[in-house]
């Protein structure tokens, strides 16, 4: 077994427009999400029983069953009721869906995890019910769900590689015109393996970063309290 | 055309069964592996540990389809020519491995500490440590994590068609390209995966609640 590289790394172009696709939708699909999971989460707090069990069905529809499935749905069920979309279109919005789904549960078991003596005390400080849900739920819930958050986001990213078989030119489907041009579908295989771990990593450090510095205030503002009741 | 009728539900029925199977030596042979990589993980050999921690990174941090890609390119670039199922099995039993390594890692490292100062003080060796104290307790404390990951495994069988091998999706996908009634196809073969999803989320949900243990992550 002989490796060539050369006839692979001639197709660097290829390589790099597949990069930007699998970031661009990753990160599009990650802030749709994450925006359409806390109006679901929302919904399911705020508003009535039949709302809540409506977010519910959509939760356990989406995480049981494959993405790849949900994905020809839309591919391909949609433009028969008439909504026409390309095929990295139809790749975001099944990468949104499905990413929204996940969040919900996620966000929601945080939510959950607030006491509600926290909401008594947000309403007894005069706050309205919007600023409880925020400042009081919401942020305190996002910082505690965060790292099952960020783990939700690389699987995402990783997910979108299955977007190629409905030929979007992400990075697996960048890897495929490539080798069908080289034949060499190992070594092509190994150089886009090797990209996608690079990206998950530096995708976890990333994440990593931002929820620290995201969410240090908070915590800030619990060292200070400590600190008071101290002294 | 052909429209889609009772022979292509019963040909996707079929299909169905082939997931399970499928899921199943997935499940069986990458659970063995993953057990050898948990206790390998745990090793008091800092080269195992530091081994097994890299291949779980490893193995977490590509897609699925790229392990299903390598294994099978990397064999047939071997001169090994393996038929479609074994290529399938094999690749998402190295998935399976990754996932379950890390899982049982954590289920054992949450038995308290204090069980195994105890059973070294009743002079057991480290196999009679894991055979006899740690891997009953861990074995309880993992079930519910185990139960919810099988639903991942389940859905990412459906993957495997790039291989060729007609599993449950690939035969919604064969029948879509004959009858062309994408919502119909599709949403049978949603159903099918939600009525094997379903009970098992729900069972992982139950086993959490019962034995009352938080999940590793």
């Amino acid at each position: 077994m002989s490796l060539q590289f050369e006839s692979v790394l001639a197709e660097t172009d290829i390589i790099l427009d597949g990069i930007m696709l699998t970031i661009g939708l990753s990160a599009s699909a990650i802030v749709l999400g994450l925006i359409f999971a806390v109006l679901l989460v929302a919904l399911r707090t705020l508003a009535g029983r039949w709302a809540g069990i409506a977010v519910d069905c959509y939760v356990e529809l989406m995480r049981n069953t494959p993405f790849l499935v949900q994905l020809f749905m839309i591919f391909f069920g949609l433009p028969l009721v008439g909504i026409r979309m390309s095929g990295t279109q139809a790749a975001l919005l099944a990468m949104t869906l499905n990413l929204a789904a996940y969040a919900t549960e996620i966000i929601r078991a945080g939510v959950d995890s607030i006491h509600k003596s926290q909401l008594e005390a947000g309403l007894s400080l005069a706050l309205s019910k919007r600023q409880v849900f925020q400042y009081v739920v919401l942020q305190p819930a996002f910082a505690r769900v965060w790292p099952a958050l960020s783990s939700q986001f690389v699987l995402m990213m990783l997910a979108s590689s299955i977007c190629s078989f409905i030929s979007v030119q992400e990075l697996s489907g960048a890897a495929a015109i490539i080798e069908q041009r080289t034949f060499r579908s190992f070594e092509t295989y190994i150089i886009v393996t090797v990209i996608y771990l690079l990206l998950a990593l530096s995708l976890k450090v990333f994440l990593l970063w931002l929820g620290q510095r995201l969410f240090a205030p908070v915590s800030g503002l619990a060292r200070v309290d400590v600190k008071a009741e101290a002294a | 055309m052909t429209t889609f009728g009772l022979p292509e539900a019963l040909f996707i029925l079929r299909a169905a069964g082939w997931t399970l199977v499928l899921t199943s030596v997935a499940f069986i042979l990458g659970g063995l592996i993953g057990g050898v990589f948990a206790i390998m993980r745990l090793s008091q050999v800092a080269a195992l540990r530091r081994f097994a921690a890299g291949y779980i990174l490893v193995i977490q941090s590509i897609p699925v389809l790229m392990v299903l890609f390598m294994s099978y390119y990397g064999l047939s670039a071997m001169g090994v020519e393996l038929p479609p199922f074994l290529a399938a099995a094999a690749s998402l039993s190295i998935y399976v491995s990754a996932y379950l390594a890390e899982i049982w890692r954590g289920s054992i490292q949450s038995v308290p500490f204090q069980q195994w100062e105890a059973s070294a003080s009743l002079a057991l060796t480290r196999g009679q440590q894991y055979r006899y104290i740690i891997l009953p307790q861990a074995i309880r404390i993992s079930l519910p994590p185990t139960v919810g990951f099988l639903v991942q495994l389940v859905k990412n069988t459906s993957i495997v068609s790039v291989v060729g091998f007609v599993e449950l999706s690939r035969a919604g996908q064969l029948v879509n390209n004959a009858t062309f009634q994408p919502f119909q196809i599709f949403t049978l073969v949603a159903l099918i995966y939600f009525a094997i999803c379903f009970p098992l989320s729900r069972l992982s949900r139950h086993l959490e609640q019962v034995m009352n243990a938080s999940r590793p992550h």
